[in-house]
């Protein structure tokens, strides 16, 4: 048995005229996870597809547990479980109906799937919604009985693909919990995403897609590193008081400040070590402040900071 | 190592069919107004012209032609239902499980088992309020519903290779009716061969529906069956063979 749960070199995928995979490389340890970060049309979407059998590449290869996707399909099909934006539920089914439909497709007789079915529904909270028609759950309900779907059979790799797109804050974090609680059960688990955020919070390593290729591929702390620290939006109550804000935002190292030409200031800091230093010298300088926030940088800053500084050497090392 | 076809799981997919069809009842217009509604319709608007005078010798003619038309035109549901589903999310679902390819697809017929069921009952149960009588045996009655029954299934695979096909649940529709009617019409369905064209008995000869109708009419009503059951085999064989690695081959290509 490979070290890797997943493993593709050189996968890639043409559509019509449009090539979404243009030779991507892939890699997760077991137990591990993988977050591959991308805008929507990066190609993902496509490599979870095709990763899950369900796509076949043009050129390329792929082993999920070991087993390679195109000559042992079957054999990856019982080691993966799948969900996320298109591997769903059937809405005119209730959650158990679903479940266990699952659970039979998987040779589990009746009894057993029928266990497995409240196991999971009681793990997702959604017991109380066992016997409701798919349809009618909410946005995180339904996701949550995606998730469930996809776990009937415990599988060692777990495919999400964009697991917490358009879910609240609060539902984000629950899912979270989910994906973390699945690792430490010993799956490995990859998970495509659009928030840098998620991936930190959750992955071992991250690869960054664009147009169909990996543009990087490093822990989420090299990545942070990389694209420079977090990032300190700041809008003071009078704006008048706005240079005087950009003042002390230089004075505790706070770089490229940006303007949203409202009022708000961003600026790059180190970390969250700045915090009290700056929350003083705002005080010390009389700034009231109605937004004060610490997050990391967005999508789009790191795919310009990965895009815009290839050249640059101390980058290369972030760069596949 | 390839996974098999298995009936279990197509009978777990079955069974999802089902309850889809409880959810949505008006999926069973097709096989339970449909029939009465076109039994009433030629017993009553045509009939009469037709058969010169008797009502009752026209239903007898008609209804084993009528159980030949509906179950062709309840064939076009399974099409439009599967080119709508498949696109739905739980499709990707059932290919990233360790299933036969063909699973999903057999599940959706043994489904529509019931539906044709229902439409034989339906169509025989009204024609018997309106005076058809069996002039056979019960059991022939029981086989003439079993042969209808198994075309249906047959001639299901032609709507899922339509349906599998051409993009939208709308196309399958008119896609369909333009094969089923010249077959359902062209046949001896509604009246005898032998007043048509000798070019057009020669198409309403070699039309599958017709055999059946005539093995059907032979079945309810007496006569010599054997020859045109063997052909009504031979025609639900022969779509099988054609139709069913069509249709599987138009599923694994669509995405």
């Amino acid at each position: 048995m490979t070290e890797l749960a997943i493993e593709a070199t050189g996968l890639t995928k043409s559509f019509a005229e449009t090539r979404a995979l243009d030779g991507v490389d892939l890699a997760a340890r077991r137990g591990s996870v993988l977050a591959v970060l991308g805008p929507n049309g990066a190609g993902k979407t496509t490599a979870v597809r095709i990763l899950a059998t369900l796509l076949r590449a043009d050129a390329g290869s792929a082993r999920v547990n070991g087993f390679d996707v195109r000559k042992q399909p079957d054999k990856v099909r019982e080691s993966i479980g799948l969900t996320g934006q298109f591997a769903s539920v059937d809405e005119d089914l209730t959650g158990t109906q679903n479940l266990v439909m699952i659970g039979q497709l998987l040779d589990l007789p009746r009894r057993a799937a029928r266990q497995r079915a409240d196991e999971l529904l009681a793990w997702f909270d959604l017991t109380q919604a066992a016997h409701k028609v798919a349809k009618n759950y909410s946005g995180g309900m339904r996701r949550r009985l995606d998730l469930a779907a996809s776990l009937v059979g415990r599988p060692q790799v777990i495919f999400l693909d964009e697991p917490t797109t358009g879910l609240d804050p609060a539902k984000r974090e629950d899912m979270w919990d989910v994906v973390r609680s699945l690792v430490s059960d010993g799956s490995t688990v990859l998970l495509t995403t659009q928030y840098l955020e998620e991936a930190d919070a959750l992955a071992d390593e991250i690869t960054v897609m664009d147009h169909g290729r990996v543009i990087a591929h490093d822990t989420p702390h090299g990545l942070k590193r990389v694209v420079g620290g977090q990032r300190l939006t700041v809008r003071p109550a009078d704006p008048a008081r706005h240079d005087d804000l950009l003042d002390v935002l230089r004075g505790i190292g706070g770089e490229h400040p940006e303007d949203d030409g409202r009022g708000t200031v961003t600026v790059r800091v180190a970390g969250d070590e700045v915090l009290p230093d700056v929350v003083a010298r705002l005080r010390a300088a009389g700034i009231a402040v109605d937004e004060f926030s610490l997050h990391l940088p967005s999508l789009d800053e790191v795919f310009f900071t990965l895009t815009g500084t290839r050249s640059r050497d101390d980058n290369q090392e972030a760069l596949v | 190592m390839k996974k098999r076809f298995s009936l279990r799981h197509a009978l777990v997919l079955c069974k999802r069919n089902l309850i889809k069809l409880t959810r949505t009842p008006e999926q069973l217009i097709d096989v339970t107004l449909q029939p009465i509604i076109f039994l009433a319709l030629f017993l009553f608007v045509f009939g009469g012209a037709i058969s010169h005078g008797s009502r009752h010798d026209y239903l007898q003619f008609l209804l084993p032609g009528l159980i030949g038309q509906t179950i062709a035109m309840s064939s076009i549901s399974i099409g439009q239902n599967m080119n709508a589903d498949i696109a739905k999310g739980v499709f990707d679902r059932f290919r990233s499980l360790p299933i036969g390819r063909s699973v999903p697809l057999v599940g959706a017929v043994l489904a529509d088992f019931f539906r044709y069921l229902l439409l034989c009952v339906i169509m025989v149960g009204f024609g018997y309020i309106l005076g058809f009588r069996i002039t056979t045996s019960p059991l022939l009655l029981l086989a003439a519903l079993g042969i209808s029954i198994c075309f249906a299934l047959s001639f299901a695979w032609v709507s899922l290779w339509v349906g599998m096909t051409v993009r939208t649940a709308g196309a399958v529709q008119g896609v369909m009716f333009l094969l089923i009617f010249p077959l359902s019409f062209g046949s001896n369905a509604f009246v005898q061969a032998s007043t048509m064209p000798g070019w057009l008995q020669a198409f309403v000869n070699v039309n599958p529906l017709s055999h059946l109708v005539s093995a059907v009419r032979g079945l309810l009503l007496g006569g010599p069956v054997a020859a045109q059951i063997g052909w009504t085999f031979a025609w639900i064989i022969g779509l099988l063979v054609v139709f069913f690695p069509l249709a599987m081959r138009g599923y694994i290509r669509r995405t």
